[in-house]
């Protein structure tokens, strides 16, 4: 069985902490919550310290932030219906740009690999894909496919393919038609049984991992056409199979789940205050792949864990948040 | 601007304090005040008033002590809920009435869970599920119109 080790709770935030991000250095960590304010803790000689503290970027709970693949940027996203962007070129962060067009609660937002595109989504059912040039973000697609607030979205880690999942349980794989250059739906990965919260790449993009509200992780393959396994793909389209479904682990809603890039390694974040690792099994067949609980760290937290990420460069290191108001700082070991 | 009623004659339901000068017994079981238990969470319910009409939630008959659950070694707290009638719009609105008042009153080490009582509210399910959702209560609790009307319902409430 693998350990978590605490290394440090960061304290500061008033009320939820909804989001952590990682800077892609690894040496910077943004947090936000209820109490409107993105804070970024960096780690100086031996402690993580409180660097700044952003606010009056919007006016409600804000749900999510993320660095863009740069480093230069952070996206912040909100219950206010708006997204702000944030840069340091007057040496403090500052928010220079703020994008509305979303009708209410904006839930979710993801940089594409490039940085060239960000994507955002929303409880009005809708996902928007913005362009992104020098300092200008222009609405290249609005796109309805769910039925339903749409809780996550994730790019593909190096290709234009976006993943989105939904309070109406499903998730869907857009990405842009070649013929009108409009995002369409490519895919819909139905199996869930109840609201999916948030979805996680593999390092190749080839599989997929989904959390939900139904207290089970999936697994996701992606078949191409012309695969060896001879899984038929209509309209030249791959298609994604659940190849693997972890239930029996978790006792209420997976809130996050993130996928190591580095390790491989899975990480959850659940409402029963807990943090579970898994890992593949060595043996594992990747048509039928078999995953085992390494670690269960019971009350990580004092509440539900919202949301928990693995450091980009150093292997092992997990910040997670909580209800409870705290930012946590984890050591993974076999 | 007032627009019809749901439920234009609910059944009104005798309160605690009616019951007891009937019953006086249930006044001699001996309890711990500060102790979470079901009694605890019926008081601090009932006198929730319901969004139509100027009457408790008690007195509807929408929450009843029989229908709390509280697990103390699970820290887990379910409610149901029963909207006096099954195609009635405000249900949504008592339960997040209900969630917000255990959320200001009730430790956050408990896991609270509220949901229509099994058979008695046409969208059972969607109500169920979006009580369930602990984001959109969030959200619903900064949209200004709906914590006012949430206040109204909670006025009465509180303890003299």
């Amino acid at each position: 069985m693998g350990v978590l080790e605490l290394i440090q709770s960061l304290e500061g935030h008033k009320g939820r902490v909804w989001n952590v991000c990682w800077h892609p250095s690894g040496e910077t960590l943004a947090s936000c919550g209820e109490d409107k304010s993105i804070r970024i803790w960096m780690h100086d000689k031996s402690k993580w310290v409180i660097k700044s503290i952003l606010l009056e970027g919007h006016s409600r709970t804000i749900r999510e932030v993320s660095w863009s693949p740069c480093g230069n940027y952070i996206a912040s996203c909100s219950f206010d219906a708006t997204v702000a962007i944030w840069d340091q070129k007057s040496g403090q962060f500052e928010c220079n740009t703020t994008l509305e067009g979303h009708e209410n609660e904006v839930k979710s937002i993801s940089w594409s690999a490039s940085g060239q595109l960000l994507a955002t989504c929303s409880r009005d059912k809708s996902v928007w894909v913005w362009e992104v040039t020098d300092d200008d973000y222009e609405c290249a697609a609005v796109i309805n496919a769910h039925t339903q607030d749409v809780k996550k979205v994730r790019w593909h880690p190096e290709k234009d393919i976006l993943a989105s999942a939904s309070y109406d349980d499903t998730v869907k794989i857009f990405k842009e038609d070649t013929s009108s250059s409009d995002f369409i739906c490519v895919a819909t990965l139905a199996s869930h049984t109840s609201t999916v919260w948030s979805l996680s790449f593999d390092k190749t993009g080839n599989r997929l991992v989904t959390c939900s509200d139904d207290q089970t992780l999936k697994i996701w393959h992606q078949y191409e056409p012309g695969n060896e396994m001879g899984i038929p793909t209509p309209d030249n389209e791959p298609v994604w199979k659940c190849v693997c479904t972890l239930s029996g682990y978790h006792s209420r809603t997976v809130y996050d789940v993130d996928w190591c890039k580095l390790t491989g390694l899975i990480v959850t974040s659940c409402g029963d205050d807990v943090i579970r690792v898994f890992r593949e099994e060595d043996d594992s067949d990747v048509h039928q792949p078999t995953f085992s609980l390494v670690c269960k760290l019971d009350n990580a937290h004092t509440q539900d864990v919202n949301c928990s990420q693995w450091n980009p460069v150093t292997p092992g290191l997990i910040a997670s948040c909580s209800d409870d108001g705290t930012v946590k700082l984890w050591s993974y070991s076999d | 601007m007032s627009r019809p009623l749901d439920n234009p004659n609910p059944k009104i339901y005798p309160k605690l304090e009616e019951k007891l000068s009937v019953n006086e017994q249930i006044e001699d079981i001996p309890r711990n005040a500060d102790a979470v238990d079901a009694r605890r969470v019926f008081e601090l319910l009932r006198n929730i008033t319901d969004p139509e009409h100027p009457l408790t939630l008690e007195q509807l008959n929408v929450v009843e002590q029989r229908l709390i659950e509280v697990d103390n070694e699970k820290n887990q707290i379910n409610v149901q809920f029963t909207p006096t009638i099954p195609h009635c719009s405000m249900a949504t609105l008592i339960g997040l009435s209900i969630r917000t008042q255990l959320l200001r009153k009730i430790s956050p080490k408990f896991k609270v869970s509220v949901t229509v009582t099994p058979g008695t509210h046409v969208s059972e399910a969607a109500v169920n599920k979006q009580l369930g959702d602990k984001e959109r209560v969030a959200a619903a609790l900064e949209n200004e119109f709906l914590c006012n009307v949430i206040e109204q319902c909670l006025e009465s409430t509180e303890e003299l």
